[in-house]
């Protein structure tokens, strides 16, 4: 793994005529749309639309009931979407009884290309301002804490698509700011961020993808 | 290979840490066993007999009571969403999360299950044959018990479920265990066929069981 971010070029991340099913209830159907890399887009409308349910699908997490979603990464590349998407749910998918730094190390091993390296965990503990917290175990942590120490997972590991699902939830007004940054960064490299959020990002006017009605992009 | 390995030593270090379960699984093999003698009466003769039964009996139940947790904690945390999102395809993070569960229980009950087999005169020139069939068989328990542990997820607590489900898997290496350790013990029959299936039945379900598990887990993501 290279110290200096890598570039992702061409990225587009396509959705045609999607339809998702949670049990035997059709949350969406006829979704179609386009995000390309470089843009930070939102995913809005009220709750119990589907948002979460896109997101997951998008990231290969649930099968899509009809539809395509197609990855174009520039490069050729078999492998799955998957192995490009970061997901960040409404848990933290921190393991109580292993420090901060453990957690990331064997997330950088597990979603990483094998190596864990040293400094994107040093800059991921940097960047959201956990380096005195860690060697705590992360079940010490406050709810914030928690979500911070989930967030640093996007910058330990380098995937150029990052699918977040409220990632607002519990952090203060600083970590709004660290958020929001962390978002320009990526997408200033030419990643995918794709966020459903009721929040306003402070990143002003981005790209609104509306979920409801219709998809409109 | 890495995330395989990333796997299994977060597996170990997080049973390390937690503890308890290691020891609930201990205390509860050690009481069926203890509790058998009290009940069946002094009588020597009889206990020696079945005591290789008993011992596997006790491991089973034992090694069961901790695996009903084995995906659960991960899909509650949220970090199963993350380990599907790997390049390790699925099946070998059930393989790896096994493996972790045989060497965390698995191997301390193999390891207690000779002490115990003096509670119940268990003849002591066949603690070797004991050690070997455990050893063969416990790795067995653990993959196919995965199975079970991956189709209950949905439930929450299907401790019981599971063993009910998986009962039929896991009579195969009951039968085998105990007859390899019988033969041994009171002859006249070489213990060799029955421990030969034995292993036969536990590389099957190293194979086969995480294809099933895995298989189990991708219906939570429908």
């Amino acid at each position: 793994m290279e110290a200096v971010r890598s570039h992702y070029t061409d990225l587009r991340l396509t959705a045609h005529e999607l339809a998702c099913l949670r049990g035997d209830r059709l949350v969406f159907d006829d979704v179609s749309f386009s995000v390309k890399g470089g843009e930070v887009t939102t995913l809005v409308g009220p709750n119990g639309v589907g948002k979460t349910t896109l997101l997951r699908a998008l990231g290969g997490l649930l099968r899509a009931h009809a539809g395509t979603v197609t990855l174009e990464t520039g490069a050729h590349d078999d492998r799955p979407r998957r192995v490009h998407c970061h997901f960040l749910g409404p848990q933290d998918a921190l393991k109580s009884a292993m420090t901060v730094s453990e957690n990331l190390v064997f997330w950088q091993h597990y979603l990483g290309d094998g190596a864990a390296s040293k400094e994107a965990l040093n800059e991921a503990l940097e960047t959201l301002g956990l380096v005195d917290l860690a060697d705590i175990p992360a079940g010490f942590l406050s709810t914030g804490q928690r979500r911070r120490a989930g967030l640093a997972r996007l910058v330990a590991v380098h995937r150029p698509i990052w699918l977040l699902d409220e990632p607002t939830l519990g952090l203060d007004v600083a970590s709004r700011q660290i958020l929001a940054d962390l978002l320009l960064q990526h997408v200033a490299v030419g990643g995918i961020a794709l966020v459903a959020t009721h929040a306003d990002l402070g990143l002003g006017p981005v790209r609104e993808l509306r979920l409801g009605l219709e998809a409109t992009a | 290979m890495s995330a395989f390995i990333a796997v299994l030593k977060r597996d170990l270090l997080l049973s390390w840490r937690e503890g308890g379960a290691l020891g609930t699984a201990l205390g509860f093999y050690l009481v069926v066993v203890a509790i058998l003698p009290l009940g069946l009466g002094p009588d020597l003769n009889l206990l020696s007999r079945i005591s290789g039964g008993v011992l596997w009996v006790g491991l089973l139940l034992s090694a069961l009571l901790s695996i009903d947790r084995l995906f659960a904690r991960d899909l509650e945390d949220g970090t199963l969403d993350l380990l599907l999102l790997g390049d390790l395809p699925l099946e070998l993070v059930v393989a790896a999360k096994a493996l972790a569960h045989f060497l965390v229980f698995g191997l301390p009950l193999v390891l207690l299950a000779p002490l115990l087999g003096l509670l119940l005169n268990f003849p002591l020139g066949a603690t070797g044959v004991l050690l070997a069939t455990m050893v063969t068989g416990a790795p067995a328990i653990s993959f196919i018990g995965a199975i079970g542990a991956a189709l209950t997820l949905p439930i929450g607590r299907g401790g019981l479920l599971l063993a009910l489900l998986m009962l039929p898997f896991f009579i195969p290496v009951l039968i085998f265990g105990v007859s390899a350790i019988e033969a041994a013990v009171l002859g006249p029959a070489s213990p060799w066929p029955a421990y030969l299936i034995l292993l036969a039945v536990t590389l099957a379900s190293l194979v086969l069981a995480p294809i099933a598990a895995a298989a189990a887990l991708r219906l939570q993501f429908r």
